[in-house]
């Protein structure tokens, strides 16, 4: 896939990158003209991916997480969080949702949020070596 | 974290400010249970004016203080809810579990 623009940051799995790493993309994406709705979307669905890596991925050590964005051609936005972390055996299963396995301050809704707020959403997984997050959302092109 | 509260007539306001997110939800969490267990009041409302940002730990908080709430006997209302927080919570279905009033833009 042919892409016009790209970044790359890696930072370590502390919460209060959280906020860093949606500001990040939404600046980034800025450059698509994005609306209001369409920017929103796109922070919440960046801040469960990155929150789920600090949550799940990383539950007892600090790790890198490597978050790309990049344009393609056809006015997408392509984001990709990755982790090194402990992986997800059953993908099917964390998907569903208000399944958790974070307890009574965790809701189970991250992915099914990244579901309905991207265009699409892609997850592999492999135990014990990490879990590679894609998401894309198709931004409407304005007058 | 940094929210205002005031008690009016048995109805306990919580005003909520900024970005909520996992990295602040579980202080939020554990000070709006304070304030129900301190003042047990009839309607517990959550003030969403101030806040710009809410993902899925939102809901967290949401679902936490309607938890406690319902312990109680008493209700709990979101009020000033602006556009991204509310399409999160309707992404999620609380909208039909909680009564939400939405900001007048």
């Amino acid at each position: 896939m042919k892409f016009s623009n790209y970044m790359i940051l890696e930072f370590p799995s502390k919460s209060t990158n959280e906020a860093f790493a949606r500001s990040a993309v939404a600046c980034f994406a800025a450059q698509l003209d994005p609306t209001l709705e369409e920017l929103g979307d796109i922070r919440t669905a960046v801040s469960e991916a990155v929150t789920n890596c600090i949550v799940h991925a990383y539950p007892e050590e600090l790790g890198t997480i490597i978050l790309r964005c990049r344009i393609l051609k056809d006015n997408t936005l392509d984001i990709v969080v990755k982790d090194k972390g402990v992986g997800i055996a059953d993908i099917e299963q964390a998907r569903r949702p208000s399944y958790t396995t974070g307890g009574s301050e965790r809701s189970g809704m991250g992915f099914t949020i990244m579901e309905s707020f991207m265009s699409s959403l892609e997850i592999s997984s492999c135990p014990g070596k990490g879990t590679t997050v894609h998401m894309r959302r198709k931004l409407s092109r304005r007058q | 974290m940094h929210f205002t509260s005031f008690l009016e007539e048995g109805r306990l306001t919580v005003a909520l400010n900024g970005e909520i997110d996992h990295h602040c939800a579980k202080a939020y969490i554990q000070a709006i249970a304070a304030k129900i267990e301190a003042y047990t009041p009839d309607v517990c409302i959550l003030d969403f004016q101030d806040v710009s940002f809410v993902d899925s730990s939102g809901i967290a908080v949401v679902i936490n203080a309607l938890r406690s709430m319902t312990q109680i006997e008493g209700k709990l209302l979101l009020t000033g809810i602006s556009p991204q927080p509310m399409r999160v919570f309707r992404a999620s279905g609380i909208d039909k579990l909680v009564d939400i009033k939405e900001a007048v833009s």
